[in-house]
Protein backbone atom coordinates (compact mmCIF):
# COMPACT_ATOMS: atom_id res chain seq x y z
CA UNK A 1 0.00 0.00 0.00
CA UNK A 2 2.74 2.42 1.02
CA UNK A 3 4.51 1.70 -2.23
CA UNK A 4 1.42 2.60 -4.19
CA UNK A 5 0.63 5.86 -2.40
CA UNK A 6 3.28 8.06 -4.07
CA UNK A 7 2.13 6.82 -7.43
CA UNK A 8 -1.45 7.75 -6.54
CA UNK A 9 -0.44 11.19 -5.30
CA UNK A 10 1.49 11.85 -8.51
CA UNK A 11 -1.74 12.11 -10.46
CA UNK A 12 -1.67 13.92 -13.80
CA UNK A 13 -1.57 17.75 -13.48
CA UNK A 14 -4.95 18.03 -15.22
CA UNK A 15 -6.70 16.38 -12.29
CA UNK A 16 -6.87 19.54 -10.13
CA UNK A 17 -8.35 21.70 -12.83
CA UNK A 18 -10.84 18.91 -13.45
CA UNK A 19 -11.97 19.07 -9.82
CA UNK A 20 -12.48 22.85 -9.97
CA UNK A 21 -14.38 22.43 -13.19
CA UNK A 22 -16.64 19.96 -11.48
CA UNK A 23 -17.58 22.45 -8.74
CA UNK A 24 -18.02 25.32 -11.18
CA UNK A 25 -20.27 23.50 -13.59
CA UNK A 26 -23.26 23.24 -11.21
CA UNK A 27 -22.81 26.91 -10.28
CA UNK A 28 -23.00 27.89 -13.93
CA UNK A 29 -26.03 25.70 -14.38
CA UNK A 30 -27.71 27.36 -11.43
CA UNK A 31 -26.90 30.84 -12.77
CA UNK A 32 -28.47 30.15 -16.14
CA UNK A 33 -32.05 30.67 -14.93
CA UNK A 34 -31.58 34.11 -13.35
CA UNK A 35 -29.33 35.22 -16.22
CA UNK A 36 -31.95 34.32 -18.80
CA UNK A 37 -34.52 36.25 -16.74
CA UNK A 38 -32.22 39.29 -16.67
CA UNK A 39 -31.71 39.16 -20.42
CA UNK A 40 -35.47 38.91 -21.07
CA UNK A 41 -36.02 41.81 -18.63
CA UNK A 42 -33.39 43.92 -20.42
CA UNK A 43 -34.86 43.15 -23.85
CA UNK A 44 -38.37 43.97 -22.60
CA UNK A 45 -37.15 47.33 -21.29
CA UNK A 46 -35.17 48.19 -24.44
CA UNK A 47 -38.10 47.34 -26.72
CA UNK A 48 -40.48 49.38 -24.59
CA UNK A 49 -42.63 46.42 -23.55
CA UNK A 50 -41.68 47.18 -19.94
CA UNK A 51 -41.89 50.97 -19.40
CA UNK A 52 -39.46 52.58 -16.96
CA UNK A 53 -42.16 53.86 -14.64
CA UNK A 54 -43.17 50.19 -14.04
CA UNK A 55 -39.67 48.76 -13.73
CA UNK A 56 -36.30 50.15 -14.80
CA UNK A 57 -33.97 48.11 -16.97
CA UNK A 58 -31.25 46.04 -15.26
CA UNK A 59 -28.54 48.09 -17.00
CA UNK A 60 -30.17 51.30 -15.71
CA UNK A 61 -30.34 49.85 -12.19
CA UNK A 62 -26.63 49.10 -12.20
CA UNK A 63 -25.80 52.58 -13.47
CA UNK A 64 -27.97 54.10 -10.71
CA UNK A 65 -26.32 51.90 -8.11
CA UNK A 66 -22.93 53.13 -9.28
CA UNK A 67 -24.08 56.76 -9.12
CA UNK A 68 -25.60 56.42 -5.64
CA UNK A 69 -22.43 54.84 -4.35
CA UNK A 70 -20.15 57.33 -6.08
CA UNK A 71 -22.04 60.34 -4.77
CA UNK A 72 -21.90 58.94 -1.22
CA UNK A 73 -25.69 59.13 -0.98
CA UNK A 74 -26.05 55.38 -0.55
CA UNK A 75 -23.31 55.19 2.06
CA UNK A 76 -24.69 57.95 4.27
CA UNK A 77 -28.25 56.61 4.11
CA UNK A 78 -27.19 53.04 4.87
CA UNK A 79 -25.21 54.38 7.81
CA UNK A 80 -28.25 56.17 9.22
CA UNK A 81 -30.37 53.02 8.87
CA UNK A 82 -27.64 50.89 10.36
CA UNK A 83 -27.47 53.17 13.35
CA UNK A 84 -31.23 52.91 13.91
CA UNK A 85 -31.14 49.13 13.61
CA UNK A 86 -28.22 48.80 16.01
CA UNK A 87 -29.83 51.05 18.63
CA UNK A 88 -33.12 49.19 18.34
CA UNK A 89 -31.39 45.83 18.59
CA UNK A 90 -29.38 46.91 21.62
CA UNK A 91 -32.64 47.78 23.38
CA UNK A 92 -34.38 44.56 22.36
CA UNK A 93 -31.36 42.44 23.26
CA UNK A 94 -31.35 43.85 26.77
CA UNK A 95 -35.09 43.66 27.14
CA UNK A 96 -35.48 40.22 25.57
CA UNK A 97 -32.69 38.71 27.64
CA UNK A 98 -33.96 40.20 30.89
CA UNK A 99 -37.54 39.06 30.28
CA UNK A 100 -36.44 35.58 29.17
CA UNK A 101 -34.33 35.17 32.31
CA UNK A 102 -37.23 36.27 34.50
CA UNK A 103 -39.67 33.94 32.78
CA UNK A 104 -37.21 31.09 32.32
CA UNK A 105 -35.77 30.91 35.80
CA UNK A 106 -38.71 31.36 38.12
CA UNK A 107 -42.23 30.02 38.21
CA UNK A 108 -43.66 33.39 39.30
CA UNK A 109 -41.69 35.11 36.58
CA UNK A 110 -43.13 32.78 33.98
CA UNK A 111 -46.66 33.56 35.15
CA UNK A 112 -46.01 37.29 35.19
CA UNK A 113 -44.13 37.60 31.91
CA UNK A 114 -44.78 34.73 29.54
CA UNK A 115 -48.51 35.06 28.88
CA UNK A 116 -48.14 38.81 28.39
CA UNK A 117 -45.31 38.29 25.92
CA UNK A 118 -47.19 35.56 24.07
CA UNK A 119 -50.12 37.96 23.71
CA UNK A 120 -48.05 40.96 22.69
CA UNK A 121 -46.07 39.04 20.09
CA UNK A 122 -49.21 38.41 18.05
CA UNK A 123 -49.95 42.14 17.79
CA UNK A 124 -49.46 43.28 14.21
CA UNK A 125 -46.38 45.44 14.31
CA UNK A 126 -47.54 47.70 11.50
CA UNK A 127 -50.82 48.31 13.29
CA UNK A 128 -48.89 49.80 16.16
CA UNK A 129 -47.18 52.44 14.03
CA UNK A 130 -50.00 55.05 14.34
CA UNK A 131 -50.31 54.41 18.07
CA UNK A 132 -46.58 54.81 18.61
CA UNK A 133 -46.67 58.06 16.63
CA UNK A 134 -49.47 59.34 18.88
CA UNK A 135 -47.56 58.35 21.99
CA UNK A 136 -44.02 59.23 21.09
CA UNK A 137 -44.33 61.68 18.22
CA UNK A 138 -42.62 61.42 14.88
CA UNK A 139 -39.04 61.70 16.04
CA UNK A 140 -36.19 59.27 16.32
CA UNK A 141 -37.57 57.71 19.50
CA UNK A 142 -40.60 56.23 17.75
CA UNK A 143 -38.47 54.70 15.02
CA UNK A 144 -36.13 53.01 17.46
CA UNK A 145 -38.97 51.96 19.77
CA UNK A 146 -40.74 50.26 16.88
CA UNK A 147 -37.60 48.40 15.80
CA UNK A 148 -36.98 47.36 19.40
CA UNK A 149 -40.58 46.23 19.81
CA UNK A 150 -40.51 44.10 16.69
CA UNK A 151 -37.18 42.44 17.47
CA UNK A 152 -37.69 41.70 21.18
CA UNK A 153 -40.04 38.76 20.65
CA UNK A 154 -37.83 36.42 18.63
CA UNK A 155 -35.01 36.91 21.13
CA UNK A 156 -37.31 36.45 24.12
CA UNK A 157 -39.03 33.35 22.75
CA UNK A 158 -35.89 31.48 21.73
CA UNK A 159 -33.91 32.36 24.83
CA UNK A 160 -36.84 31.40 27.05
CA UNK A 161 -37.23 28.01 25.40
CA UNK A 162 -33.46 27.59 25.43
CA UNK A 163 -33.36 28.16 29.18
CA UNK A 164 -36.24 25.75 29.71
CA UNK A 165 -34.51 23.15 27.57
CA UNK A 166 -31.30 23.00 29.60
CA UNK A 167 -30.48 19.56 30.97
CA UNK A 168 -31.50 19.70 34.62
CA UNK A 169 -28.73 17.22 35.39
CA UNK A 170 -26.15 19.84 34.42
CA UNK A 171 -27.81 22.41 36.66
CA UNK A 172 -27.80 19.88 39.47
CA UNK A 173 -24.10 19.13 38.95
CA UNK A 174 -23.33 22.84 38.92
CA UNK A 175 -25.22 23.32 42.18
CA UNK A 176 -23.36 20.41 43.74
CA UNK A 177 -20.03 21.88 42.70
CA UNK A 178 -20.82 25.07 44.53
CA UNK A 179 -21.82 27.50 41.81
CA UNK A 180 -23.65 30.54 43.11
CA UNK A 181 -26.84 31.62 41.39
CA UNK A 182 -25.20 34.34 39.26
CA UNK A 183 -22.40 31.90 38.38
CA UNK A 184 -25.02 29.33 37.41
CA UNK A 185 -26.58 31.84 35.01
CA UNK A 186 -23.24 32.83 33.46
CA UNK A 187 -21.58 29.42 33.26
CA UNK A 188 -24.48 27.07 32.71
CA UNK A 189 -27.78 28.65 31.78
CA UNK A 190 -26.77 31.29 29.24
CA UNK A 191 -24.21 29.12 27.39
CA UNK A 192 -26.72 26.27 27.34
CA UNK A 193 -29.45 28.48 25.90
CA UNK A 194 -27.13 30.15 23.39
CA UNK A 195 -27.73 27.81 20.41
CA UNK A 196 -31.46 28.44 20.66
CA UNK A 197 -30.97 32.16 21.23
CA UNK A 198 -28.83 32.57 18.12
CA UNK A 199 -31.75 31.34 16.02
CA UNK A 200 -33.79 34.13 17.59
CA UNK A 201 -31.05 36.65 16.91
CA UNK A 202 -31.10 35.69 13.25
CA UNK A 203 -34.88 36.23 13.14
CA UNK A 204 -34.53 39.54 14.91
CA UNK A 205 -31.94 40.84 12.49
CA UNK A 206 -34.20 39.93 9.58
CA UNK A 207 -37.18 41.62 11.23
CA UNK A 208 -35.13 44.73 11.98
CA UNK A 209 -34.42 45.34 8.27
CA UNK A 210 -38.07 44.75 7.43
CA UNK A 211 -39.23 47.17 10.09
CA UNK A 212 -36.91 49.85 8.68
CA UNK A 213 -39.06 50.17 5.57
CA UNK A 214 -42.12 50.96 7.64
CA UNK A 215 -40.35 53.02 10.28
CA UNK A 216 -38.44 55.24 7.89
CA UNK A 217 -41.65 56.38 6.26
CA UNK A 218 -42.31 58.41 9.38
CA UNK A 219 -40.91 61.87 8.88
CA UNK A 220 -37.49 60.62 7.88
CA UNK A 221 -34.86 62.72 6.12
CA UNK A 222 -32.34 59.96 5.74
CA UNK A 223 -32.10 56.18 5.68
CA UNK A 224 -32.84 53.40 3.25
CA UNK A 225 -36.58 53.62 3.85
CA UNK A 226 -36.45 57.35 3.21
CA UNK A 227 -34.58 56.72 -0.03
CA UNK A 228 -37.28 54.29 -1.19
CA UNK A 229 -40.13 56.62 -0.28
CA UNK A 230 -38.45 59.51 -1.97
CA UNK A 231 -37.87 57.43 -5.08
CA UNK A 232 -41.53 56.47 -5.13
CA UNK A 233 -42.51 60.15 -5.17
CA UNK A 234 -40.29 60.73 -8.20
CA UNK A 235 -41.22 57.40 -9.81
CA UNK A 236 -37.58 56.34 -9.81
CA UNK A 237 -38.09 52.56 -10.09
CA UNK A 238 -34.35 52.13 -10.58
CA UNK A 239 -33.63 53.65 -7.14
CA UNK A 240 -36.31 51.50 -5.54
CA UNK A 241 -34.81 48.32 -6.97
CA UNK A 242 -31.33 49.42 -5.91
CA UNK A 243 -32.58 49.94 -2.37
CA UNK A 244 -34.23 46.52 -2.39
CA UNK A 245 -30.93 45.06 -3.56
CA UNK A 246 -29.12 46.78 -0.72
CA UNK A 247 -31.69 45.43 1.76
CA UNK A 248 -31.08 41.89 0.59
CA UNK A 249 -27.31 42.40 0.75
CA UNK A 250 -27.61 43.74 4.29
CA UNK A 251 -29.77 40.75 5.19
CA UNK A 252 -27.12 38.46 3.75
CA UNK A 253 -24.38 40.28 5.63
CA UNK A 254 -26.17 40.04 8.98
CA UNK A 255 -26.77 36.35 8.36
CA UNK A 256 -23.05 35.88 7.76
CA UNK A 257 -22.40 37.80 10.96
CA UNK A 258 -24.60 35.45 12.98
CA UNK A 259 -22.93 32.48 11.32
CA UNK A 260 -19.55 33.85 12.38
CA UNK A 261 -20.81 34.30 15.93
CA UNK A 262 -22.15 30.75 15.89
CA UNK A 263 -18.87 29.42 14.62
CA UNK A 264 -17.01 31.09 17.43
CA UNK A 265 -19.46 30.75 20.30
CA UNK A 266 -20.71 27.27 19.50
CA UNK A 267 -17.30 25.78 18.77
CA UNK A 268 -18.05 23.16 21.42
CA UNK A 269 -20.89 21.62 19.46
CA UNK A 270 -20.00 18.37 17.70
CA UNK A 271 -21.01 19.76 14.30
CA UNK A 272 -18.43 22.53 14.56
CA UNK A 273 -15.64 20.41 15.93
CA UNK A 274 -13.04 19.52 13.38
CA UNK A 275 -10.45 17.08 14.63
CA UNK B 1 -20.70 -2.02 64.95
CA UNK B 2 -22.03 -5.41 64.09
CA UNK B 3 -20.90 -6.63 60.76
CA UNK B 4 -20.81 -10.02 59.19
CA UNK B 5 -17.26 -11.27 59.00
CA UNK B 6 -16.29 -12.49 55.60
CA UNK B 7 -15.92 -16.14 56.56
CA UNK B 8 -19.36 -16.53 58.08
CA UNK B 9 -21.39 -18.92 55.97
CA UNK B 10 -24.04 -17.08 54.01
CA UNK B 11 -27.44 -17.04 55.66
CA UNK B 12 -30.04 -18.93 53.73
CA UNK B 13 -32.96 -16.66 54.51
CA UNK B 14 -34.63 -15.10 51.52
CA UNK B 15 -35.82 -11.62 51.96
CA UNK B 16 -39.43 -12.15 51.15
CA UNK B 17 -41.76 -9.27 51.67
CA UNK B 18 -42.65 -8.71 55.27
CA UNK B 19 -39.85 -10.90 56.52
CA UNK B 20 -37.48 -9.30 58.99
CA UNK B 21 -34.15 -8.78 57.32
CA UNK B 22 -31.57 -11.25 58.59
CA UNK B 23 -28.96 -8.68 59.43
CA UNK B 24 -29.67 -5.38 61.02
CA UNK B 25 -27.23 -2.56 61.43
CA UNK B 26 -26.84 -1.56 65.01
CA UNK B 27 -25.96 2.09 65.44
CA UNK B 28 -22.44 2.73 66.54
CA UNK B 29 -21.97 3.01 70.22
CA UNK B 30 -18.24 3.44 69.94
CA UNK B 31 -17.48 7.09 69.48
CA UNK B 32 -15.07 6.81 66.60
CA UNK B 33 -15.08 9.91 64.49
CA UNK B 34 -17.41 9.48 61.57
CA UNK B 35 -17.37 11.30 58.29
CA UNK B 36 -21.02 10.56 57.60
CA UNK B 37 -23.58 9.99 60.29
CA UNK B 38 -27.23 9.46 59.51
CA UNK B 39 -29.83 8.71 62.15
CA UNK B 40 -33.47 7.85 61.50
CA UNK B 41 -33.02 9.26 58.04
CA UNK B 42 -36.39 9.34 56.31
CA UNK B 43 -37.33 10.56 52.88
CA UNK B 44 -40.88 10.51 51.60
CA UNK B 45 -42.26 11.47 48.24
CA UNK B 46 -45.97 11.90 48.90
CA UNK B 47 -47.13 8.61 50.40
CA UNK B 48 -44.05 6.72 49.21
CA UNK B 49 -41.43 6.20 51.84
CA UNK B 50 -38.16 5.86 49.98
CA UNK B 51 -35.79 5.97 52.94
CA UNK B 52 -37.23 4.55 56.12
CA UNK B 53 -35.49 5.58 59.35
CA UNK B 54 -32.12 4.66 57.98
CA UNK B 55 -28.97 4.70 60.07
CA UNK B 56 -25.58 4.96 58.45
CA UNK B 57 -22.03 5.64 59.53
CA UNK B 58 -19.04 6.04 57.28
CA UNK B 59 -15.61 6.46 58.83
CA UNK B 60 -12.98 8.79 57.42
CA UNK B 61 -11.17 7.15 54.52
CA UNK B 62 -13.57 4.25 54.39
CA UNK B 63 -14.70 2.83 51.04
CA UNK B 64 -18.33 1.78 51.28
CA UNK B 65 -20.37 0.22 48.53
CA UNK B 66 -24.13 0.41 48.53
CA UNK B 67 -26.05 -2.34 46.76
CA UNK B 68 -29.74 -2.65 46.24
CA UNK B 69 -32.35 -3.54 43.69
CA UNK B 70 -33.78 -0.75 41.61
CA UNK B 71 -36.23 1.25 43.63
CA UNK B 72 -34.56 0.36 46.90
CA UNK B 73 -33.60 3.98 47.55
CA UNK B 74 -29.89 3.85 46.64
CA UNK B 75 -29.91 6.98 44.55
CA UNK B 76 -32.21 8.81 46.97
CA UNK B 77 -29.74 8.13 49.77
CA UNK B 78 -26.85 9.37 47.66
CA UNK B 79 -28.77 12.51 46.69
CA UNK B 80 -29.58 13.17 50.33
CA UNK B 81 -25.89 12.84 51.23
CA UNK B 82 -24.96 15.12 48.35
CA UNK B 83 -27.41 17.71 49.61
CA UNK B 84 -29.39 17.64 46.38
CA UNK B 85 -32.62 16.58 48.07
CA UNK B 86 -33.99 17.68 51.40
CA UNK B 87 -34.68 14.87 53.84
CA UNK B 88 -38.12 14.50 55.37
CA UNK B 89 -36.97 13.72 58.90
CA UNK B 90 -34.03 12.42 60.87
CA UNK B 91 -30.54 13.78 61.23
CA UNK B 92 -27.72 13.75 58.78
CA UNK B 93 -24.14 14.86 59.34
CA UNK B 94 -21.99 15.12 56.26
CA UNK B 95 -18.74 16.98 55.65
CA UNK B 96 -18.90 20.26 53.82
CA UNK B 97 -16.31 19.10 51.29
CA UNK B 98 -18.27 16.69 49.13
CA UNK B 99 -18.04 15.82 45.49
CA UNK B 100 -19.86 13.41 43.26
CA UNK B 101 -19.45 11.51 40.04
CA UNK B 102 -22.64 10.38 38.37
CA UNK B 103 -23.45 7.68 35.88
CA UNK B 104 -23.28 10.23 33.08
CA UNK B 105 -20.27 12.57 33.25
CA UNK B 106 -22.38 15.77 33.45
CA UNK B 107 -19.64 17.92 31.96
CA UNK B 108 -20.61 21.33 30.64
CA UNK B 109 -20.40 20.76 26.86
CA UNK B 110 -19.44 24.42 26.30
CA UNK B 111 -16.39 24.32 28.55
CA UNK B 112 -13.07 22.73 27.71
CA UNK B 113 -11.94 19.81 29.85
CA UNK B 114 -9.78 21.86 32.19
CA UNK B 115 -12.48 24.49 32.70
CA UNK B 116 -14.91 21.75 33.60
CA UNK B 117 -12.48 20.53 36.24
CA UNK B 118 -12.29 23.91 37.97
CA UNK B 119 -15.95 24.74 37.46
CA UNK B 120 -17.18 26.98 40.25
CA UNK B 121 -13.83 27.00 42.06
CA UNK B 122 -12.36 30.27 43.17
CA UNK B 123 -8.69 29.34 43.39
CA UNK B 124 -5.32 30.70 42.38
CA UNK B 125 -3.82 29.29 39.20
CA UNK B 126 -6.90 27.29 38.25
CA UNK B 127 -5.27 26.05 35.08
CA UNK B 128 -2.33 24.49 36.91
CA UNK B 129 -4.62 22.86 39.42
CA UNK B 130 -6.86 21.50 36.68
CA UNK B 131 -3.89 20.11 34.81
CA UNK B 132 -2.60 18.41 37.94
CA UNK B 133 -5.97 16.76 38.49
CA UNK B 134 -6.21 15.77 34.83
CA UNK B 135 -2.72 14.30 34.96
CA UNK B 136 -3.79 12.21 37.93
CA UNK B 137 -6.51 10.61 35.87
CA UNK B 138 -4.17 10.23 32.90
CA UNK B 139 -5.70 12.97 30.78
CA UNK B 140 -3.08 15.72 30.86
CA UNK B 141 -2.97 15.71 27.07
CA UNK B 142 -6.73 16.33 26.80
CA UNK B 143 -6.91 19.54 28.88
CA UNK B 144 -8.19 21.58 25.94
CA UNK B 145 -10.61 19.02 24.55
CA UNK B 146 -14.31 19.77 24.22
CA UNK B 147 -16.39 17.23 26.16
CA UNK B 148 -18.09 16.11 22.95
CA UNK B 149 -14.75 14.84 21.64
CA UNK B 150 -14.05 12.69 24.70
CA UNK B 151 -14.82 9.00 24.84
CA UNK B 152 -17.15 7.74 27.58
CA UNK B 153 -14.23 6.64 29.73
CA UNK B 154 -12.32 9.87 29.19
CA UNK B 155 -15.37 11.99 30.03
CA UNK B 156 -15.88 10.01 33.21
CA UNK B 157 -12.22 10.53 34.13
CA UNK B 158 -12.63 14.29 33.65
CA UNK B 159 -15.65 14.09 35.94
CA UNK B 160 -13.46 12.26 38.45
CA UNK B 161 -10.77 14.92 38.16
CA UNK B 162 -13.45 17.57 38.72
CA UNK B 163 -14.47 15.80 41.93
CA UNK B 164 -10.91 15.27 43.18
CA UNK B 165 -9.67 18.80 42.58
CA UNK B 166 -12.07 19.86 45.33
CA UNK B 167 -10.23 17.59 47.80
CA UNK B 168 -13.48 16.08 49.08
CA UNK B 169 -13.76 14.41 52.44
CA UNK B 170 -16.70 12.47 51.06
CA UNK B 171 -16.71 11.22 47.49
CA UNK B 172 -20.10 10.07 46.22
CA UNK B 173 -20.09 7.75 43.23
CA UNK B 174 -23.48 7.06 41.64
CA UNK B 175 -22.97 4.05 39.37
CA UNK B 176 -20.09 5.86 37.67
CA UNK B 177 -18.93 2.84 35.70
CA UNK B 178 -22.32 1.50 34.64
CA UNK B 179 -22.27 3.04 31.16
CA UNK B 180 -18.70 2.04 30.36
CA UNK B 181 -17.54 -0.98 28.40
CA UNK B 182 -16.04 -3.90 30.31
CA UNK B 183 -12.39 -3.11 29.58
CA UNK B 184 -12.74 0.58 30.43
CA UNK B 185 -14.55 -0.38 33.60
CA UNK B 186 -11.61 -2.53 34.75
CA UNK B 187 -9.24 0.37 34.17
CA UNK B 188 -11.57 2.73 36.02
CA UNK B 189 -11.68 0.34 38.98
CA UNK B 190 -7.91 0.41 39.18
CA UNK B 191 -7.86 4.18 38.83
CA UNK B 192 -10.45 4.80 41.51
CA UNK B 193 -8.59 2.58 43.98
CA UNK B 194 -5.30 4.33 43.22
CA UNK B 195 -6.88 7.76 43.69
CA UNK B 196 -8.64 6.67 46.85
CA UNK B 197 -5.33 5.43 48.33
CA UNK B 198 -3.69 8.71 47.37
CA UNK B 199 -6.35 11.11 48.67
CA UNK B 200 -8.13 8.99 51.26
CA UNK B 201 -11.64 10.43 51.06
CA UNK B 202 -14.55 8.49 52.44
CA UNK B 203 -16.24 6.91 49.45
CA UNK B 204 -19.83 5.86 48.99
CA UNK B 205 -20.19 3.88 45.80
CA UNK B 206 -23.72 3.21 44.67
CA UNK B 207 -23.77 0.28 42.30
CA UNK B 208 -25.88 -2.62 41.14
CA UNK B 209 -22.81 -4.67 40.28
CA UNK B 210 -22.08 -7.10 43.13
CA UNK B 211 -18.61 -7.95 41.81
CA UNK B 212 -17.67 -4.30 41.61
CA UNK B 213 -18.78 -3.77 45.21
CA UNK B 214 -16.82 -6.75 46.54
CA UNK B 215 -13.79 -5.88 44.44
CA UNK B 216 -13.50 -2.29 45.66
CA UNK B 217 -15.13 -1.69 49.01
CA UNK B 218 -14.17 -2.10 52.64
CA UNK B 219 -17.80 -2.57 53.47
CA UNK B 220 -20.81 -3.51 51.40
CA UNK B 221 -24.24 -2.35 52.46
CA UNK B 222 -27.43 -3.79 51.07
CA UNK B 223 -30.38 -1.46 50.92
CA UNK B 224 -33.90 -2.74 50.75
CA UNK B 225 -37.15 -0.82 51.09
CA UNK B 226 -35.30 2.21 52.38
CA UNK B 227 -33.38 0.40 55.09
CA UNK B 228 -29.93 -1.04 55.28
CA UNK B 229 -30.60 -4.73 55.68
CA UNK B 230 -27.05 -5.95 55.81
CA UNK B 231 -23.61 -4.61 56.33
CA UNK B 232 -20.79 -6.89 55.25
CA UNK B 233 -17.15 -6.12 55.90
CA UNK B 234 -14.78 -7.26 53.19
CA UNK B 235 -11.56 -8.08 54.96
CA UNK B 236 -9.83 -9.66 51.99
CA UNK B 237 -6.65 -7.69 51.28
CA UNK B 238 -6.33 -5.81 48.00
CA UNK B 239 -5.60 -6.62 45.23
CA UNK B 240 -8.61 -8.85 45.23
CA UNK B 241 -9.30 -11.59 42.79
CA UNK B 242 -12.73 -12.71 41.74
CA UNK B 243 -11.24 -16.21 41.53
CA UNK B 244 -10.72 -16.56 45.26
CA UNK B 245 -13.24 -18.68 47.17
CA UNK B 246 -13.75 -15.95 49.79
CA UNK B 247 -14.74 -13.55 47.04
CA UNK B 248 -17.15 -16.11 45.65
CA UNK B 249 -18.71 -16.69 49.03
CA UNK B 250 -19.41 -13.02 49.70
CA UNK B 251 -20.68 -12.63 46.21
CA UNK B 252 -23.12 -15.53 46.62
CA UNK B 253 -24.23 -14.15 49.95
CA UNK B 254 -24.87 -10.70 48.51
CA UNK B 255 -26.71 -12.05 45.52
CA UNK B 256 -28.94 -13.98 47.82
CA UNK B 257 -29.64 -10.89 49.88
CA UNK B 258 -30.57 -9.14 46.68
CA UNK B 259 -33.02 -11.90 45.91
CA UNK B 260 -31.07 -13.60 43.15
CA UNK B 261 -30.97 -17.37 43.58
CA UNK B 262 -27.86 -18.92 42.14
CA UNK B 263 -27.28 -22.63 41.76
CA UNK B 264 -25.11 -24.11 44.44
CA UNK B 265 -21.75 -24.29 42.79
CA UNK B 266 -19.29 -27.03 43.67
CA UNK B 267 -15.95 -26.03 45.20
CA UNK B 268 -13.92 -24.49 43.67
CA UNK B 269 -16.58 -22.09 42.61
CA UNK B 270 -17.12 -21.35 38.95
CA UNK B 271 -15.95 -18.00 37.51
CA UNK B 272 -17.94 -15.00 38.57
CA UNK B 273 -19.76 -13.66 35.61
CA UNK B 274 -20.87 -15.65 32.63
CA UNK B 275 -17.73 -16.60 30.75
CA UNK B 276 -16.80 -14.07 28.14
CA UNK B 277 -15.85 -15.63 24.84
CA UNK B 278 -12.77 -13.61 24.23
CA UNK B 279 -9.16 -14.84 24.28
CA UNK B 280 -9.05 -13.87 27.90
CA UNK B 281 -11.55 -13.89 30.68
CA UNK B 282 -12.32 -10.73 32.61
CA UNK B 283 -12.61 -12.62 35.86
CA UNK B 284 -8.89 -13.31 35.63
CA UNK B 285 -8.24 -9.67 36.20
CA UNK B 286 -7.41 -8.66 39.68
CA UNK B 287 -7.23 -5.24 41.16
Amino acid sequence: MSVLTPALNASPPGARRWAIGKTITPLVKRAIGPLVLLVIWEIASRTGVLPERILAAPSQIFVTLGELIASGEMGSNVLVSLQRVCTGLAVSLTLGTALALIAGLTRQGEMAVDSTMQMARTLPFLGLVPLFILWFGIGEFTKIALIAFATTFPMYLTLYSGIRGIDSKLVEAARLFGLSYPQLIVHVILPGALPSFLVGLRYSLGVSWLSLVAVEQINATAGLGYLINNARDFMRTDVIVVCLLVYSLLGLATDLLVRAIEHYALAWRPTFIKD
Amino acid sequence: MQTIPLDLPGTKVRNDAGLRPPVQVVPTTVTTDTQVRARQLTKRFGDNTILDQLDLDIRPGEFVALLGRSGSGKTTLLRALAGLDRITSGTLDVPQARAAVFQEPRLMPWKRAWRNVTLGLNIDQPRERANQALAEVGLAHRENAWPATLSGGEAQRVALARALVREPKLLLLDEPFAALDALTRIRMHQLILALWREHRPSVLLVTHDVDEAVLLADRVLVLEKGRIVSDIAITQPRPRSAERPEFQRVRAQLLQLLGVEIEAAPEPVAPVSTPVHTPFNFSNFSI
